[in-house]
């Protein structure tokens, strides 16, 4: 087993339900290896270092389009990683979650073809509309950069939410599953932010933590997924109709928190929590 | 029926007259360059598209459908000729089509009139406008022309009018946007760029415009074949070296040390993806590609 190319992620990769052409790229220009060559140092946080533990798995779609929506954290976009590998690292049906990329991310050399081979395009409604039509799982943080800039004083409440993917959802006829990552505001507690330097950087903020480097603390975490939700409509409803279902989807978000942060024994957790379903099975 | 292409000496209008004769179509050419060895079966003349003699064959031949064909880069012809061909040309030709009873005209026109930026999506849809002239001057008059032909369908209405928007093709006639852009042995990257490519085999883009004829298309399609791949698996797969050159540095090789030449402008078109839809195409005409992205690459490969 190599830091680059681990076993399960490149089973599981091979299992996506996703066409590749003759060169391992699907129409998009998502890459084969490169998923295996950078979801293999994920899975190694995911085990070892953020010691993820995911549970309801079972209620993401093992095929078919969808959007994951969850709360963002933590500054770095860890908890974005996470979701992602712990979406992929599941053994009855591996999904690849697609994010809808920042501007600045897809107009910069490198970050451009380095996001496109992972399957995270720039951030247009045509992307997505194009991904969930290709029955693709969508990965959103209505939140955006607003909720990973959380400070640790105002931990786990949602800040307010973009209505775009609940319009998103109702034209492409796409179920919702609702999830929660826990530990991310341990893992980076976010004290300040240097305002003038993520002027300077043209960055959305630039966190800090105690830890002073850019990198989480080895704090373990959770992902949550609540039972798919599906809304009547096709996107075209008035404003208030969508705000309301905006709210249903914000709900069980946090009722799924509130869960996750009930069933941790203290808040700096270091060990990994068990998972009582495989625990069993073992 | 009898077909009349401008622009038949060019490499893709050659097999579409070879395509249409063996169908038992009667084909007249018009070019100004030369076609020596002419098939059987095909009447050419070898007249400008703008000049009189142009017109005398609509008017004594009385073609049943037009393929215009007769379209220059610019990697042939400077502003003010490309201009006058392009779009001019094209009024011209569908002037004499509504003139002398024409029943069905196909503009081919090419995928790079949507443009290639950062912020456009990938899959272009027909009804989306073509922005390449913004930021790329020399197919402003591509852009024009590929209008110009869409608006016959308003202006005259009885005209069977298909705007076609083709994505690079490569085939053994080694003609072609794409054909150029790797006809040497290293191919010039942007550093940190790596766009996906959309191309389809020289003889399924043949049979793409045959089909738009023998269909009677009407309206805007994008024709293309199999999914796109990154700009440096073409290179891979048709055994060229891509060389990756920093941006700053990159206008300055163009056209030295063995590299092709590109104006300024075309260098968004090695950084960013044009990708076409052609969902429509397909379902109007049921066409579908002989050719794999594999086969068609591997088939142009260096010997």
């Amino acid at each position: 087993m190599s830091l680059l190319d681990d076993p399960q992620v490149r089973r599981n990769v091979d299992r996506l339900p996703i066409e590749f052409d003759d060169y391992g790229f699907d129409r998009f220009g998502l890459s084969k290896k490169a998923l295996t060559r950078a979801y293999s140092p994920m899975a190694y946080l995911y085990r070892h270092y953020l010691k993820v533990t995911a549970f309801g798995l079972e209620n993401v779609p093992a095929t078919g389009r969808g959007l994951v929506i969850a709360n963002h954290s933590g500054g770095l976009g860890a908890d974005a990683a996470m979701i992602l590998t712990s979406l992929l690292l599941n053994d009855e049906a591996p999904r690849l979650g697609q994010g809808m990329a920042e501007y600045f991310l897809t107009r910069s050399p490198f970050a451009r073809p380095a996001l496109r081979k992972l399957g995270h395009l720039t951030g247009l409604p045509e992307h997505a509309e194009q991904l969930l039509n290709d029955e693709r799982l969508l990965t959103v943080f209505p939140e955006g950069a607003r909720g990973a800039g959380k400070l640790y004083k105002d931990r786990y409440k949602l800040v307010r939410f973009g209505t775009g993917f609940m319009r998103l959802a109702l034209k492409m006829g796409a179920p919702i599953i609702p999830c929660a990552f826990i530990g991310g505001e341990e893992s980076f507690p976010q004290l300040f932010h240097i305002k003038w330097l993520a002027k300077l950087v043209n960055g959305p903020f630039v966190p800090v933590a105690p830890q002073l480097i850019l990198f989480p603390l080895p704090v373990a975490c959770q992902v949550y997924y609540g039972p798919p939700m599906h809304f009547e409509g096709d996107g075209s409803e008035p404003d208030h109709v969508i705000q309301q279902y905006v709210d249903d989807v914000r709900h069980a978000m946090e009722r799924l928190i509130s869960t996750g942060l009930d069933a941790r024994p203290r808040s700096f957790m270091f060990e990994r929590m068990p998972d009582p379903k495989k625990e069993g099975r073992r | 029926m009898k077909i009349l292409i401008t622009g038949i000496s060019g490499t893709l209008a050659r097999g579409v007259a070879y395509r249409l004769t063996r169908r038992g179509h009667q084909v007249i050419g018009i070019d100004r360059r030369p076609w020596p060895d002419v098939p059987e079966g095909v009447e050419m003349h070898q007249v400008d598209i703008r000049k009189r003699p142009a017109e005398d064959v609509f008017r004594i031949s009385r073609p049943d459908a037009l393929i215009h064909m007769a379209t220059v880069t610019h990697f042939t012809t400077d502003t003010e000729e490309r201009y006058r061909i392009n779009l001019g040309g094209t009024r011209k030709l569908f002037e004499y089509c509504h003139e002398y009873g024409v029943k069905q005209a196909v503009f081919v026109g090419r995928h790079t009139v949507y443009g290639a930026t950062p912020d456009s999506p990938l899959y272009h849809t027909e009804d989306e406008p073509p922005l390449a002239g913004a930021s790329f001057k020399e197919l402003a008059d591509l852009v024009a022309a590929d209008l110009y032909a869409g608006s016959a369908l308003w202006r005259w209405p009885e005209l069977n009018t298909a705007v076609l928007r083709l994505c690079y093709f490569l085939g053994p006639s080694r003609g072609g946007t794409l054909a150029g852009f790797i006809s040497k042995s290293r191919v010039p990257l942007v550093l940190g760029f790596d766009p996906l490519y959309q191309l389809m085999h020289e003889w399924d883009a043949e049979e793409a415009i045959t089909l738009a004829v023998e269909k009677q298309l009407r309206g805007v399609f994008n024709v293309a074949g199999p999914s796109p791949v990154p700009l440096t698996t073409v290179c891979e797969a048709t055994g060229r070296r891509a060389v990756a050159i920093p941006g700053p540095l990159y206008p300055m090789v163009l056209g030295r040390f063995g590299f092709p030449y590109l104006p300024d402008d075309a260098i968004a078109h090695v950084k960013y993806p044009v990708v076409i839809d052609n969902k429509a195409f397909v379902e109007a005409t049921g066409f579908e590609p002989r050719y794999s992205a594999k086969q068609t690459m591997e088939g142009f490969r260096w010997n």
